[in-house]
């Protein structure tokens, strides 16, 4: 049976949830603006979101956004300010959760958005803007990406937004302020990273997707949390105000 | 003295072939695409883009030949991802070879944040550990005098011009915006010269009616000018929301770079100046851009 919900509604719903009340988020760019105008409308009325162009807002956005400049992510906003205002913020340790994406993903949570490929012969991306920047300094990130085995490598061709490194104490040692990734969601589970190693662990597969599917589009040896739960469903209210915010579809139903 | 210039006196004289250029520096909003668009029908050659991320007024500058090199976070089309110009000029040349120089969105504000106070660098924590401070030769790390800590060193960026778009300037160039502005106000007090592209010329008494809103003192402005709609597709908080079926016509057609030129000469050659670019627009479709309702802040009392 089909389900009544998209994959991406699915990443949306466990997005938000990655979002406690009360919360000082950094929301970035696609997904994320609406798992924030999900976790605000639902279970985090207390959730604060900055936005890497100056925007801090205490209120789900006013209606569909494409960007985080739209008029209706502006109308109603709690400050309207400056970046070096948002990051300096951020650097200073005010922000506990941020969110990113990635075009290319390894066991250890280091993203690239920049070169996939030998560098000799390497594709260009569009770069970095400001994952780098929320993967370095807020207390704790969020991934979210496509799952699929070009994506997800044992070893990521550029490391554009940091993660755990090589694993274990790396960002201690590297100096980094922020605690790096907590979470990655993808099309097919949700990851969380092991206390002390830091390596990526399946913690749930999405429904209908099997553990030998998410292996077989992971390109390294995938460990596993014991048990391997099946992430919960977007609730039927859960559903109803993704598709308040994305009344088309934009970015949670058409193919993108 | 009134700064007044029409856009392609104020292009011609401020950003010469060769110049670097920050624009769409407020991110995905109050992007001047008016004055993209000038560049391009004045043929400029080997223009330096910085920006933390441009949407697809780098791509456009790109497609016509304009630019050399591109100092910036991130250059696509925010809606869609991929940039497919910005993507054909670094892999293959087309329609010119381009450099790039890397940074994060943080490191483009601290570049111009240390030009605009007048120090070589500005310090931060973040980038460490990435590719990003590995490869680019001009950002350093060291560790805290103080305290030892990890940094990297932000080296100051003076770019020649700042093209930037606000809602209101006198004559003089004191000017309005409002609505988030991303590092504009930085690349303002950054760069040699400043071209300030406006919806709305007011009496120098409504910029004085509200210092607080002044976003650049006139003194750092070397010329205003007036343009309304001048950053459409990208919105103008109080004056039109994104058209973004431009941006998905861009993405569509841009998939070969014939297909780009050709939105081009369509969109921007073939139209004389920004009059004929919103005439070809069409008014009612600008018009629907409008802000369905009014939205005026509370007035605040500077009495003494």
């Amino acid at each position: 049976m089909t389900p009544d919900y998209s994959p991406a509604e699915l990443m949306v719903a466990a997005a938000a949830r990655e979002i406690r009340d009360g919360e000082v988020v950094f929301v970035g760019m696609r997904l994320p603006l609406l798992a924030f105008c999900l976790a605000r409308a639902t279970h985090a009325p207390g959730a604060v979101g900055l936005f890497e162009n100056g925007v801090v807002r205490d209120s789900a956005a006013l209606r569909f956004l494409v960007t985080m400049s739209d008029g209706p992510n502006v109308t109603g906003a709690l400050w309207c300010t400056e970046m070096r205002e948002v990051m300096g913020l951020m650097q200073a340790g005010r922000v506990t959760l941020g969110f990113i994406g990635g075009a290319q993903v390894d066991r250890f949570g280091n993203l690239n958005t920049t070169y996939v490929g030998p560098p000799e012969r390497a594709l260009r991306l569009p770069g970095s803007g400001g994952a780098p920047d929320i993967a370095s300094l807020a207390r704790r990130h969020v991934v979210i990406m496509a799952h699929e085995r070009r994506r997800f490598v044992e070893r990521v061709d550029y490391v554009t937004s940091p993660g755990h490194g090589d694993g274990g104490d790396w960002r201690a040692r590297t100096g980094l302020p922020g605690g790096g990734p907590s979470a990655v969601i993808t099309t097919l589970g949700l990851f969380r990273f092991d206390p002390v190693t830091r390596e990526m662990v399946l913690a749930s597969a999405h429904p209908g997707v099997t553990i030998d599917q998410v292996r077989a589009e992971t390109g390294w040896s995938l460990r596993l949390a014991d048990p391997v739960n099946e992430t919960p469903p977007p609730s039927g209210d859960e559903l109803a105000m993704i598709r308040r915010f994305d009344p088309e579809g934009f970015w949670t139903r058409s193919r993108r | 003295m009134s700064k007044v210039l029409p856009l392609a006196e104020a292009v011609r004289r401020h950003v010469p072939d060769g110049a670097s250029v920050a624009l769409g520096t407020a991110l995905e909003c109050l992007i001047p695409f008016a004055a993209a668009h000038e560049l391009i029908r004045q043929q400029r050659r080997d223009l330096t883009l910085v920006g933390p991320i441009s949407d697809i007024c780098f791509e456009q500058l790109i497609a016509a030949g304009c630019v050399r090199a591109i100092v910036a976070a991130w250059v696509g089309n925010v809606q869609h991802g991929a940039g497919y110009v910005f993507r054909r000029a670094l892999e293959q040349g087309i329609p010119r070879s381009l450099t790039i120089e890397d940074h994060s969105n943080f490191s483009i504000a601290l570049a111009l944040e240390a030009a605009a106070q007048g120090v070589p660098y500005l310090p931060t924590r973040s980038l460490l550990g990435s590719d990003i401070l590995a490869r680019n030769p001009r950002l350093l790390e060291t560790s805290c005098p103080f305290t030892g800590v990890p940094l990297v060193l932000v080296p100051a960026l003076q770019p020649d011009v700042a093209i930037l778009h606000v809602q209101r300037a006198d004559s003089a160039g004191n000017c309005h915006a409002w609505g988030p502005t991303g590092v504009s106000a930085a690349a303002g007090k950054a760069s040699r010269a400043v071209i300030v592209v406006t919806e709305e010329v007011v009496e120098p008494a409504v910029i004085r009616s509200d210092p607080n809103r002044t976003f650049l003192p006139g003194f750092l402005v070397t010329a205003v000018v007036h343009l309304p709609g001048g950053a459409h597709p990208s919105p103008v908080q109080g004056h039109y929301n994104r058209d973004h079926a431009v941006y998905a016509d861009w993405h569509a057609r841009s998939v070969t770079a014939e297909g780009a030129a050709a939105w081009l000469d369509e969109w921007v050659r073939g139209a004389r100046d920004h009059a004929g670019y919103l005439a070809k627009l069409g008014r009612e479709r600008f018009e629907r851009l409008r802000p369905r309702a009014p939205q005026l802040a509370a007035p605040v009392d500077y009495g003494c």
